[in-house]
């Protein structure tokens, strides 16, 4: 059985990795991601794994030495966040073009600038059309969870993509939570070994990765790389079954909270999703009918999924935790908005820009959200449907 | 296994591209008619030719097969119809539209 343990969200990663042992890892450090190669580092010193863990002078090093050994035939993965995405940007492309299955442990962090060390999720919005499978958590468990389900799913046959398993900087990487650990045998068992059938470092058949593909072979190209994507749903909800069979954990494409009879509803992705949980548990006390839709995988979008979700509520808010400057609003809001339309749902839908840079977002900030939304049933009118909410006016 | 670069011609679909368009096998690039990206080529004019030999290594992409110290005809599959040749020719044995 699994052990229970207080870990940060770091730790955990860094813990589930262990238990997975790939083969290679290099790695840049960069707050708040430093800790999950650093606890790493002193996993292979104590010869607790053996990985061939390479520190490298940047990110954009490091993700290439993750796309080349994957390439070779290894698992490989990096960790990052903020800047030190921004600065593997041409290789996260490289790497889902290539379909590489690998993994990327992202912390997130307010790309700069002003520098801003603390969350939001601008880095990970930023490379949401780089082809990479996202995964988000609310809290320390599902990013330990999370990172022990990545392989499984982008090494899957059908998939072949590379994943991003995001969690909140500070907010979940630093802060220190009672977490359940699986047997280390479980989680060997569960990732199982990883052979690809071409490899670089296949003697028997050499082989050539990522060649020039003109006008006459891109279209077709990125169609090929769009199917891989659209098995991701199937593979994702397959390997959470199996997960659910070791860990006695339950995990979707999202996470519905409360939504039956449901007449106001929030879509969000990461941690601010418990604070947003608690606001709901109040005014539910008082007889209101709140829900909550918290993303788990936002790439790809399960937009038929969220549709028939939402479409039975009066109103929604989208929150998204970084902007588009598309001056009508947010990336998640833009993907939620777009699933509505094409499901002819008649709900009335805003979206709200917060806790960009770190700002704190309280349960009371939600519930007003949620006074929000009655405000505008009352007035059948979403009024301004591109806000800020915690900002100083 | 080794791709079978012959089904990987313009007329594919994407069905039938590598997945991550990778190519396993060695020496395949042979077998890929790179020749098919252009539709303007150099004509080869035997009577002319003195075997010199001087458009041979300026080809980029080899398509001037040598046997027996003489040059042969295009390799046309493999010609991207860049004009070099005909530009390296001092006898006007090689012609290309669009090329002085």
């Amino acid at each position: 059985m699994g052990k229970r343990e207080r870990l940060s969200g770091n730790e955990a990663v860094a813990i589930a990795l262990r238990q997975i042992n790939p083969d290679v890892f290099p790695a840049f450090p960069i707050t708040p991601s430093t800790e999950i190669p650093q606890y790493f580092a002193s996993f292979v010193a104590n010869g607790q794994v053996d990985t061939e863990f390479i520190p490298v002078e940047s990110e954009h090093s490091s993700m290439s030495a993750a796309i080349g050994a994957s390439a070779a035939g290894a698992r490989s993965l990096t960790a990052t966040s903020s800047c030190g995405l921004a600065y593997m940007w041409e290789e996260l492309y490289i790497a889902a073009s290539n379909r590489l299955p690998l993994a990327l442990a992202l912390v997130n962090r307010a790309l700069s600038g002003p520098i801003n060390i603390n969350c939001d999720h601008s880095d990970s919005m930023g490379a949401r059309d780089a082809g990479w499978i996202q995964i988000y958590a609310e809290n320390n468990q599902e990013a330990y969870d999370n990172m022990v389900q990545a392989y499984r799913i982008s090494e899957n046959a059908d998939v072949r993509l590379p994943i991003m398993i995001c969690q909140d900087g500070f907010i979940t990487s630093h802060a220190v939570e009672n977490i359940e650990l699986l047997d280390d045998a479980d989680v060997k068992n569960f990732v199982g070994e990883y052979e690809p059938e071409d490899y670089l470092l296949n003697s028997e058949c050499p082989m050539a990765v990522g060649p020039y593909a003109i006008t006459d072979y891109y279209m077709e190209a990125k169609r090929a790389q769009a199917e891989g994507m659209r098995n991701v749903p199937r593979v994702v909800e397959e390997v959470a079954k199996e997960f659910a069979v070791i860990s006695g954990r339950e995990y979707g494409l999202f996470e519905s909270y409360r939504m039956e009879n449901a007449e106001r509803a929030v879509v969000m992705i990461g941690s601010a999703a418990g604070t947003t949980k608690d606001a709901i548990d109040r005014l539910r006390e008082k007889g209101e009918k709140v829900g909550l839709v918290k993303i788990r995988l936002y790439r790809p979008f399960p937009a038929d999924e969220i549709a028939e979700l939402l479409k039975n509520v009066k109103a929604v808010a989208i929150m998204d935790r970084a902007e588009s400057y598309t001056n009508h609003g947010g990336p998640l809001g833009a993907d939620v908005m777009s699933a509505l339309y094409r499901a002819r749902a008649n709900a009335l839908a805003v979206n709200y820009i917060y806790g960009l840079g770190g700002r704190d977002v309280r349960v009371e900030d939600m519930e007003g959200v949620f006074r929000a939304l009655e405000q505008m049933i009352e007035e059948g009118d979403a009024g301004e449907t591109y806000r800020y909410l915690g900002v100083r006016e | 296994m080794a791709t079978d670069i012959s089904k990987l011609g313009v007329k594919a679909t994407w069905k039938e591209l590598t997945e991550g368009m990778i190519v396993a096998g060695a020496g395949t690039s042979k077998d890929f008619n790179t020749g098919e990206w252009s539709e303007v080529k150099p004509e080869f004019i035997a009577d002319k030719c003195k075997q010199c030999l001087l458009c041979v290594p300026v080809c980029p992409d080899s398509c001037i097969p040598v046997k027996d110290m003489k040059r042969l005809d295009f390799d046309y599959g493999h010609c991207k119809g860049c004009g070099i040749c005909v530009k390296a020719c001092p006898f006007d044995a090689i012609k290309m539209e669009g090329v002085k």
